[in-house]
């Protein structure tokens, strides 16, 4: 079910493995038929470690979904709450347990706390008086849950703001945890590289963490040659512009969820001819994407532009493999065909899938006011008209588009300007507080203070420098055959990107000046190694860095990494690691103050 | 999709520079119709019951027996009981909740860290120890070495720290002094461990009083961040608020009273609220803005008792031929400029519902008051008022057509709001910009100015062009050819 796991350089299976046997562990200690009551957003996350069928032959018998009032009926001796320690959902577990029939059969309750027990949440039980309901209480520290062969991620919605709006560190040390469980099972990583407060902190927590564990000595030999631990306040600017590669496409237009995505029906009509118009799906059509799927490894990462020569080169291919049957005129050569037959049929409809899917992007990017966008987004990174009130920004605001999209441009402008002028800001300010209502003040704030849009002070703009010397906007790109990262935001090359390429050559010392304006410290750290543990390297032999972005990263600086992993002569292959898979939507609602 | 390489001059000169084009638009176009055909085609002679080869897929997507997947299946096999949850209905009284063990002001936090109680019935803390759960790593982690004092009755702070971020339990309360105390508080923030650190600030915030507890955390920052953190999370406003005044941060005081405003459903209620924000230390920006959510609020409110009544009275033409879809109470200011102008446009200025009352409360800008204005006259078809808003007389008596918006802006809402031809010619004559007032007359299908401006930049070719676009035999064709046959007329090309 997950080989593709083990495609990449570090074999990420056995982190899948480790994870599920920790589960089943937990499973057998509540002997006897089970159901399990799920915070409805863990079932994505556990959908990438385990099947249904893991847990049936763990005695998992039923499965429901929390909800307020009463369980629904099971016969079975334990129920088990899978939830995230949160406040809310203890009042939602509170109201099940009390509402437990009591003549019925007794049944042990259980609460599994996801990634970790909380003892806020245990205390808000127990003011509610059901704590003592429960026979185990545990946790399951799911830090970092693997996406793909090179792809790991936290999946914790709230961690950028957590870190930077409201300065608690839970999910850092949960990132700190995730990285002393890799070290634990792919070896110790000796060199530590890190840029940002947030960096440092999880340095240090991982220092502090490794010196508490000297009991046993780690004796495996290590896999990754250096982490990269990198602050998403050090590159505020690439989550804010649309991403242009096919996954980044997909998913700022539909957005992609622990690897599912939902598209409009229409375009997958069910392709039997015969009930064909009967009944047209209306529910969402919902696909998995991952690299387990050969087409999509292939052009996920490219420039859309590029995407639809592929596919029709795929088309013909495929045709010409099923034209072959006419060539077949023994009953071996028939049998051939027909063997290869199931490959040729899933190639088929994974191109069916993409061609659609392709459509539904292009029918938004040829559109006119995705241009406009794009054209805004472009002059804003290039260092074009970044003082000023953007007319296409009050178009927008005018006829009322979303609000994430209007502040999601407003804060990359700002970014660009490294803050905006007090007059510009005051203007964008009141014409969303008049538009979107004034209670959006909140919003406002919280932007500011995660330092996304802001007000320019000492009146001095470093972008321009940053901008140039880490060769952030190419003129020349090739969409096509790329040559630099930066094709994937066709013109703009990923800041944080661009950090961990000058790292790997020629070395931090060559930008100091550009790193000293960047938020927070740069640092580098060694953890020693036994001598018997050292690598020697064999010559044209590729360094392979974890890079941990700690507050969210885009599938475009992932596509981005996996272009610098592919070059021949690039010397490093990169696994990415995150707190969270994000795109600039979600990032700005994860910043937003909702009605309560 | 990259912005050509152009030079700086070339880019000032031309309006629009490009940013995302497909160089080879058809191409790239008809690739993906390609391959489109070729999976059509290809369905044609392979069997349809081929799905039994390919990875079973529900229509949702979910793959079968994915976790997400089996939640449905299973829960739907549970057989829906519905004399059951008859019965529960009947038994979910008030009475039902009484018999039902209710939360003791007994049980201290500090029972809640002895260990863990069930029912009602304390254990002891030897006895919560003997079966705490044993957390266990999936990759077999050394073990600290704190761990093998577990029965050891006085814990130092560090270990005391230590065992909490393990998850076990263990008693707070015998940290007495408040040197322990913070020497405990240091332990937790050292490890990073939010939970931990919120642990040992629920003790101190339980033990201490607030003079004291304010003082030591305002000088410890990151617990002090933890405190405010919980503080929200739990919703205790009134010591958030505390905090806020005892650390002078004035305005995250302000914010955050002004915040609990949208926890309060009752509109009077909301109201009333917001009065008590006004004059909160905010910046001098935002004081003005709160002042107006307090302002629109009060207005919403009358406008909204006044119009429920006329709707439901039946007497007033605008609420028949148009009832309203909602109601205005909570909406944003320029919703309600809208639905003011909807509904009031005709009403003097002096009462409250008046779009021209709402534009000076407010201080609309004028190109917003005419966006907005315009919206509202063009969906109820007001020609007339939409004529008006762009009439301006001089001192002479002339009147002149102008607009703060552009024309263009204009012609774009009167097509959103499905305006007449005619009136949309008007408009789109007005535009002062040719080539767009051609693109805008193309788009809209104005022939007569199409045809006009052609003749006016005597561009022979683009009214040829135009000319297969219009219908056969109609006055606009023969229009066209009028022209083309004319002799007075130069042709530029």
């Amino acid at each position: 079910m997950a080989a593709h796991l083990s495609y990449g350089r570090v074999n990420l299976n056995v982190l899948r493995e480790a994870v599920r046997r920790e589960l089943r562990e937990f499973l057998d200690k509540c002997a006897g038929s089970k159901a399990i009551v799920w915070d409805e957003y863990l079932t994505g996350p556990f959908g990438l470690i385990a099947q249904y069928s893991l847990l049936k032959e763990h005695e998992v018998e039923k499965m429901f979904t929390l909800k307020g009032s009463r369980l629904p009926a099971a016969d079975v001796k334990n129920i088990i709450f899978f939830v995230r320690p949160r406040l809310e959902l203890m009042d939602i577990i509170a109201e099940n347990v009390l509402s437990e029939d009591r003549r019925g059969p007794v049944r042990d309750f259980h609460i599994l706390f996801v990634p970790r027990r909380s003892l806020l949440c245990e205390q808000r039980l127990k003011d509610l008086g059901v704590l003592g309901s429960f026979i185990h209480r545990e946790e399951y520290s799911l830090d970092l849950i693997p996406f793909d062969g090179d792809l790991l991620s936290m999946e914790s919605e709230g961690a950028f703001k957590e870190c930077y709006l409201d300065s608690d560190q839970t999910s850092l040390y949960h990132a700190a945890k995730g990285l002393m469980t890799l070290q634990a099972l792919y070896g110790t990583i000796p060199q530590i590289f890190g840029k940002g407060e947030c960096a440092r902190q999880v340095a240090n927590m991982m220092i502090r963490m490794k010196r508490e564990f000297t009991g046993s000595q780690n004796s495996i030999f290590p896999v990754f040659d250096n982490l990269l631990l990198l602050d998403r306040n050090v590159d505020l600017l690439t989550p804010l512009a649309t991403q242009l590669t096919y996954e980044g496409l997909i998913d700022e237009i539909y957005g992609i969820q622990n690897s599912y995505v939902k598209l409009p029906p229409e375009k997958f009509a069910p392709k039997k001819q015969g009930d064909g118009g009967k009944d047209l799906p209306t529910e969402a059509k919902k696909l998995q994407l991952n690299s387990a799927e050969e087409l999509y490894a292939e052009i996920r990462d490219k420039n859309f532009n590029a995407v639809g020569s592929v596919l029709s080169k795929k088309a013909k291919v495929i045709s010409a493999a099923f034209e072959e049957r006419h060539n077949a005129k023994t009953v071996g050569e028939i049998k051939q065909f027909v063997s290869q037959l199931p490959h040729m049929q899933a190639a088929r409809g994974s191109l069916a899938n993409h061609t659609s899917i392709a459509e539904l992007i292009k029918d938004v990017t040829t559109s006119e006011d995705f241009f406009d966008k794009l054209t805004v987004e472009q002059e804003f990174m290039s260092g074009i008209d970044t003082d000023k009130v953007n007319g296409y920004i009050e178009d927008c605001i005018a006829q009322k588009h979303p609000l994430v999209k209007v502040l999601r441009l407003i804060c990359l402008q700002s970014v660009c300007n490294s803050g905006l002028k007090q007059k510009v800001l005051d203007y964008y300010k009141r014409e969303i507080l008049q538009t979107y209502g004034y209670e959006h003040i909140l919003t406002l704030h919280n932007l500011e203070k995660a330092g996304l849009l802001r007000p320019q002070t000492g009146g001095r703009n470093n972008y321009p420098t940053i901008r140039k010397t880490l060769r952030l906007w190419m003129d020349d790109v090739n969409e096509q055959n790329p040559t630099d990262i930066s094709y994937v935001y066709s013109g703009y090359a990923p800041l944080s990107v661009r950090l961990a390429q000058l790292l790997s050559r020629p070395g931090w010392r060559s930008i100091e000046e550009v790193l000293r304006i960047l938020p927070g410290p740069h640092f580098e750290e060694r953890q020693p190694l036994p001598t018997g543990l050292q690598k020697k390297r064999q010559p044209g032999e590729n360094r392979v860095t974890l890079i941990f972005f700690l507050g969210g990263v885009t599938f475009a600086e992932v596509a981005a990494l996996r272009f610098l992993s592919q070059l021949e002569d690039g010397g490093t292959e990169y696994v990415i690691a995150t707190t969270k898979l994000m795109n600039g939507a979600t990032w700005i609602e994860s910043l937003m103050e909702k009605p309560l | 999709m990259n912005r050509t390489k152009v030079d700086e001059e070339e880019y000032w000169n031309s309006s629009k520079f490009k940013a995302f084009t497909f160089d080879d638009e058809d191409d790239e176009l008809s690739q993906l119709k390609e391959s489109k055909r070729a999976v059509n085609s290809l369905r044609d002679f392979v069997d349809d019951d081929d799905d039994d080869d390919l990875e079973r897929v529900s229509w949702s997507g979910e793959p079968v027996g994915s976790i997400s997947w089996s939640i449905k299946e299973t829960a739907g096999n549970s057989g829906s009981n519905h004399e059951g949850r008859e019965q529960l209905k009947s038994r979910n009284s008030f009475s039902f909740y009484a018999q039902l063990p209710k939360p003791t002001s007994t049980y201290s936090l500090s029972s809640f860290f002895r260990g863990r109680t069930r029912l009602g019935s304390f254990q002891s803390l030897s006895d919560a120890l003997s079966d705490t759960p044993a957390k266990s790593y999936a990759p077999e982690l050394g073990r600290p070495k704190g761990e093998y004092r577990d029965y050891s009755n006085d814990w130092s702070p560090s270990d005391t720290v230590r065992r909490l971020r393990k998850g076990k339990v263990c008693s707070l309360e015998r940290f007495r002094s408040l040197q322990d105390k913070l020497q405990l508080l240091e332990e937790a923030v050292s490890m990073h461990d939010g939970n931990v650190i919120t642990a040992v600030l629920i003790f101190l915030k339980r033990t201490l009083s607030k003079e004291i507890l304010f003082r030591e955390l305002e000088v410890r920052q990151v617990a002090l961040r933890h405190l405010i953190h919980f503080l929200k999370e739990i919703e205790d406003q009134k010591l958030l608020l505390d905090l806020f005044r005892f650390l002078d941060r004035t305005e995250e005081f302000a914010l955050s009273h002004y915040r609990e405003h949208l926890s309060i459903q009752d509109p009077e209620k909301r109201k009333e609220f917001l009065k008590t924000c006004i004059g909160l230390p905010f910046s001098a920006e935002d004081s003005a803005h709160i002042q107006d959510h307090y302002t629109l609020l009060e207005r919403q409110i009358i406008i909204e008792a006044n119009d429920r009544r006329l709707e439901s009275a039946g007497q007033t033409e605008i609420f028949r031929k148009h009832p309203r879809k909602a109601s205005i109470l909570n909406m944003p200011l320029v919703t309600t400029l809208f639905y003011s102008c909807f509904y009031h446009y005709t009403e003097p200025e002096g009462t409250f519902s008046s779009p021209v009352n709402l534009k000076k409360t407010f201080k609309i800008p004028d190109k917003q008051y005419v966006l907005t204005a315009l919206a509202a006259r063009a969906k109820l078809r007001a020609w007339h008022d939409v004529d008006a808003l762009f009439t301006t007389k001089n001192w002479l008596g002339y009147t002149k057509k102008r607009a703060p918006i552009g024309f263009h802006r204009v012609v774009e809402i009167l097509h959103k709001n499905s305006a007449p031809v005619q009136i949309l010619q008007e408009y789109v004559n007005l535009v002062e910009d040719v080539d767009t007032k051609l693109n805008l007359a193309t788009k809209f299908k104005c022939h007569d100015v199409v045809i006009d401006t052609c003749r006016d930049l005597k561009d022979r070719q683009q009214l040829l062009a135009y000319r297969s676009k219009v219908d056969k035999g109609s006055a606009e064709e023969e229009k066209i050819d009028a022209i083309l046959n004319s002799s007075q007329i130069r042709w530029k090309n």
